[in-house]
Formats: C-alpha cells, sequence, structure tokens
C-alpha cells in the first residue's frame, strides 16, 4: 500500500512538474511551428534567475514565505525579457523557413544561452532551499511527502486550467487559434500574425522560465540543468503530439508513470524507459497521440 | 546541387591523403589531433550524407558510441583485441542496428526523423549510464591492443591505430563519394526537394532513405571505433544528445558541397576547441552558436559553398 501510494504521488508529482516543464514548448510549436530547442535556455535561465533572487532575500532576512512569490516573478522576467529578445532580435527575420532549419537556429542560440548563464551566474552551484523547506512535509495515507512536491500537481492543474481558458476564451487566444488553423488566410484577414507570435512566444518562454524557476529550490541550479529537460520535454510534446495541449497533459501523466514505476521496481530503467516509450508510440503513432497528420506536399 | 561537383573532389581527396600521410612524420600531438578529429569526422559525414535528403539526425551518436563500445567491449571482455578485426566489428555492428532501425526511421521526415533519432539514441544513453559493468557514467578503458598477433605499446601503438584510421578515412571518403555520384544518390538529392514526385519517377524514396541511413550508419561506427582506439576509452557521452548537436554543427557548417569538407570541418572545430577552451572555457559554446547562427543567416549551403562555387548550369 506504501509502495503504490509513493509510485502514484511520484507520479504525479512528477507528471505535474513534467507538464510545466513541457507546455511552453508545444504552445510555440503549435502556433508558430517552431521547434524550439532554447527553451532549455529558458529553463535554465529561469532556475538561476530564481535561485538568486531567493538567496538575495534570504540573506536580506525576508521570510520564506515571500521567496516563493519571487518565483513567479523570476518566470515573469525572464519570459519577457529574453523571450522578446529572442523573438524580435532573432526568430522574426526567420519566420516560413523549413522547421528543421528552425531547429537547428533555436539549437544555436541555446549553446549561446547555456553560455551567458555561465557567463551571467558563474560555475559554482546555486541553492534556494528555502520555499522547499517552508512548506514541510504531509502525510499522505501514512506515507510523509514533501507539500512542495504536491503543489507541483496543483500548478499545473491551475497552468493547464489558465491556457485553457486564455486559448478559448480571450480574444487573443482565439487569434491564436485562427493562426494555427491557417496562418495565411489569418493574415488576409487582417489579423496582425507578427504580433500573436510575439506575445505567444513570450508565454511559452515564460512557462519554461516558470518551469525552472519552480525547479530551483529542489535542486542545486548549477550549469547544464537545461540540456536534460530539453529532451524530457521533447519526450513528453512528442508522445502526446506536437502543438497538442491535450496531448502535453497525457505524455506528461505516461511518462511520470513510466517512470515512477521503473524507479520503484527497476531502477536501473529510470533513464531509458522514457525514451523507449517515446520511439514506441513514434512508431505506431508518428505525429504523436494527438496531433493530426498533415498531407504531403506536391 | 550537381553531382559533378564532386569530380573536383579528387583533388580534395588527393590533397587529404597527403596530410595525412604527411603526419606520420608530425609531431605526436598534431597526429592525435588528425586522428580524433578524422575519426569523429566520420560521423559528422554520415550527418551530412543524411543532409542531403533533408534529413537531420539529432542522434547520429547512436552509432557512434555503438561502433565505440562494440570495439572496446571486445577487447576488454573477449581479448580480441586486433584493432583491424575490432574496425569491421564495429562497423558491422553499427550497420546491423542501422538497417533494423532503418525500418522505422525511414518512414520520417523532417523534425520527426529528426527527434526519433534523438529518441534512439537517448534509449541507448539510458541504458548505459544505468550498466555498472561498463563504467555507468564513467565508461571504461581499452588497455591492449594488438595487430597480426604482435601487440601494440606506446609510440607503435598510436601509429598504427593512426594508420588505420587513414586508411579507414580514404575508403570511407571514396566509398561516400562513389555513393553520392551513383544514380542512387543522385536521387537522394530529389528526396530533399519533392519526395512525391520521386515516387511518381518510379524510385522509392523510403528505400533510399534506408540505403542512405544504413550507410551512415556504417561509417559513423566505424568513426566510434577509431575514436575509441585513438583515446583507449568509451563513455556514455559519445551518445548523449549534445555530442549528436556538434556533429550537426559540423555537417551543416560544412555543407553538402564535398565529402572532405565534414572532415575539414571537424579538424576545424577540434582545433579551434583546443585554443578556445585553454583561452576562455565559459565562452566556447557562445562561439559554437554564433557560428552556426551566421552560417545558417549568411551562407546556408556551407562554408565549403564559397570555397567550392558548384556549377549552377545543372540546376533547374
Amino acid at each position: 500500500m506504501l509502495v503504490a501510494t509513493a509510485v502514484v504521488l511520484d507520479a504525479l508529482t512528477y507528471a505535474g512538474w513534467l507538464f510545466l516543464a513541457a507546455v511552453g514548448l508545444t504552445l510555440i510549436y503549435g502556433v508558430m511551428r517552431i521547434l524550439n530547442m532554447a527553451h532549455g535556455g529558458f529553463y535554465a535561465f529561469g532556475a538561476y534567475t530564481a535561485a538568486w533572487g531567493v538567496g538575495a532575500l534570504a540573506t536580506a532576512g525576508v521570510p520564506a514565505a515571500a521567496s516563493f512569490l519571487v518565483l513567479f516573478a523570476a518566470a515573469i522576467l525572464v519570459g519577457v525579457v529574453c523571450g522578446l529578445m529572442v523573438e524580435r532580435g532573432f526568430l522574426r527575420f526567420m519566420y516560413g523557413r523549413d522547421e528543421v532549419l528552425m531547429v537547428l537556429v533555436t539549437y544555436a542560440l541555446f549553446l549561446i544561452m547555456e553560455d551567458l548563464a555561465k557567463l551571467i551566474w558563474g560555475t559554482d552551484p546555486y541553492f534556494a532551499f528555502q520555499p522547499y523547506l517552508y512548506f514541510g512535509t504531509v502525510e499522505v495515507n501514512g506515507l510523509p511527502y514533501q507539500v512542495y512536491d504536491l503543489l507541483f500537481i496543483g500548478l499545473a492543474l491551475v497552468v493547464g486550467a489558465a491556457l485553457w481558458w486564455g486559448i478559448n476564451r480571450t480574444r487573443i487566444g482565439m487569434l491564436m487559434q485562427v493562426v494555427i488553423e491557417n496562418r495565411e488566410v489569418a493574415m488576409a484577414m487582417g489579423i496582425n500574425v507578427a504580433r500573436i507570435f510575439t506575445v505567444t512566444f513570450v508565454i511559452g518562454t515564460m512557462l519554461g522560465a516558470l518551469g525552472g524557476a519552480l525547479t530551483a529550490p529542489k535542486i542545486s541550479v548549477n550549469p547544464g540543468i537545461g540540456v536534460e529537460v530539453i529532451v524530457l520535454s521533447f519526450a513528453v510534446v512528442v508522445i502526446g503530439g506536437l502543438g497538442s495541449m491535450a496531448g502535453s497533459i497525457v505524455g506528461a501523466l505516461i511518462v511520470g508513470f513510466v517512470r515512477a514505476l521503473s524507479v520503484h521496481f527497476f531502477p536501473e530503467f529510470e533513464v531509458f524507459v522514457v525514451y523507449l516509450v517515446m520511439a514506441a508510440i513514434l512508431s505506431v503513432r508518428p505525429h504523436g497521440l494527438f496531433a493530426q497528420k498533415e498531407g504531403r506536399k506536391i | 546541387m550537381n553531382p559533378l561537383a564532386f569530380s573536383r573532389d579528387r583533388l580534395l581527396i588527393a590533397g587529404l591523403a597527403i596530410v595525412l600521410l604527411a603526419a606520420l612524420v608530425a609531431p605526436n600531438w598534431m597526429r592525435f589531433l588528425l586522428q580524433v578529429s578524422m575519426s569523429a569526422g566520420l560521423v559528422a559525414l554520415g550527418v551530412m550524407l543524411q543532409m542531403r535528403l533533408g534529413l537531420v539526425s539529432f542522434g547520429q551518436g547512436l552509432y557512434y558510441c555503438i561502433g565505440g563500445y562494440t570495439a572496446a567491449m571486445l577487447a576488454v571482455f573477449t581479448g580480441i583485441n586486433d584493432i583491424v578485426v575490432l574496425a569491421v566489428a564495429g562497423t558491422a555492428v553499427a550497420g546491423a542496428v542501422a538497417f533494423i532501425a532503418g525500418f522505422l526511421m525511414r518512414r520520417y521526415r523532417g523534425i520527426f526523423f529528426a527527434m526519433l533519432s534523438l529518441a534512439l539514441s537517448m534509449i541507448l544513453y539510458g541504458i548505459l549510464v544505468k550498466a555498472r559493468a561498463l563504467g555507468s557514467t564513467d565508461g571504461f578503458n581499452i588497455h591492449h591492443l594488438s595487430l597480426l598477433g604482435f601487440s601494440l605499446q606506446g609510440e607503435v601503438k598510436q601509429l598504427a591505430t593512426y594508420s588505420l584510421t587513414i586508411v579507414c578515412v580514404l575508403a570511407s571518403v571514396l566509398a561516400s563519394r562513389r555513393y553520392l555520384s551513383s544514380s542512387v544518390g543522385t536521387v537522394a538529392e530529389a528526396i530533399r526537394e519533392n519526395e512525391l514526385r520521386v515516387e511518381y519517377l518510379g524510385s522509392s524514396a523510403q528505400v533510399l532513405v534506408h540505403y542512405t541511413y544504413v550507410l551512415a550508419a556504417l561509417i559513423s561506427g566505424l568513426g566510434g571505433v577509431l575514436f575509441a582506439l585513438a583515446i583507449g576509452h568509451v563513455d556514455p557521452l559519445m551518445v548523449y544528445w549534445s555530442t549528436s548537436g556538434q556533429f550537426v554543427f559540423v555537417a551543416l557548417l560544412s555543407g553538402t558541397v564535398s565529402v572532405v569538407a565534414p572532415l575539414i570541418g571537424m579538424l576545424l572545430l577540434e582545433t579551434v576547441r583546443m585554443y578556445a577552451m585553454a583561452i576562455s572555457p565559459n565562452t566556447w559554446q557562445i562561439i559554437l552558436g554564433t557560428v552556426m547562427l551566421a552560417v545558417i543567416i549568411f551562407i546556408p549551403k556551407g562554408l565549403f559553398s564559397v570555397i567550392m562555387p558548384q556549377n549552377r548550369g545543372g540546376k533547374s
């Protein structure tokens, strides 16, 4: 029973984390058709900014509750600054180019961001454990569990719901859907596609940075944290179908459960099982579980 | 691109042969640098072959690693340590795996090809980092090598593995060139432009992709063996996606104009890295990224398209 509880909790918290880390990727791909490798860089920048902010507050003697808010502030800051710089500075000159080429462009941006992080924050690890400890532990079904970890489930739900609302119930969200449906017709109808792209990219960046910022208290933030996140997020969004919001939820849950099961029962399979699932799903449903197949070009 | 442009490769290949042979009497460090970059350059060549079909493999490290690990495991666990046998075995295993994986890979294009190749390579990474018998993340060393029954030591070992590298690199380059100027290689170029039309003309795009995929894997596997023999060590980083990303970088930089270009590109990369790491280790990736962006934006056909302008007449 205890093991079952542990597996379910681990799976759900991990799925929540995966969703937060990956949803920005699928949003940007869905609207802009850019498979954004720089996402890992945004994640790392979010984590660094948050860790640095939390550390600064802690040395200033501000209570830990406030440092929790710093995590969100960091995500917004990074989203606006980095998102605008990358989108306005580079990507807007490349719209309409080949999808594979955009992968390479964002990969180059990712490499640059990796080193920028080292130059800005140095190579020593940062610790931001205050928010993590602040919430303490709670007993679930006889199993003591970190409340902060459980928060990931709730936050994933909140972010997911907010995105759903934003896309289906707001003007800008509906415009996004139009752009997804057909970019050229949208343009012809007088929709400012460039602005939609900018907004999407900034939101996507913010989500990536939020994933990093919320993870910062759980880990030691050091160079290289973005590298791993990229492939994991890829796995999640590819399983569900690139550009599909529902797909990324399902993808996160599948990866979360598969990983939790393997951690508890077959620890030596922990790393590769995720990619095995990804390869298996891709080989059966090439475009993921939730995306439609596109027509071939003639 | 006109296949005739490859006829100019003869000069380049001859030049490469001369440089490689001349390095036999060069200082040790220089020869070692050449040996390592030629080995890794073969993998970049594999990526470039696929790039001609418009396919970007973000997991070519898979075959690099399979080649290296096959050779290392044979040498350490079975005592078969003849370098020629190791090279053949590593290449064969990489080819066999690619032949099977090819049935899956050949159905994918664009970013899906990139993602799936990435996933396949990460599966192997996941297995290797948890394999304690193979040293997990540290990998393991290859201590004893032999050639025709003679044990190789010190200077002789380096000369022997280097000579093997020369032979293998030249063989791979010639084979690639032969392939690209064959009718199969010529049609491959058309797949990138318009796959459906290729099929209307009676060629199977999937079979062509499969061919190229296996050939690229054979060459990359060989590169992996040579790399393992050169440094006497293998570790899971060989198959991590950032390693594969570097091969993509070199292939992109070199472009698809010449089969020698990826080898020269890798040599340049390793040379620049050697100095950059010494002078300023924290800006190395900034340099890589900036160069990559510059190449994509200003010279989309790769650096070598500037040096070797291609025959425009053949292109419609």
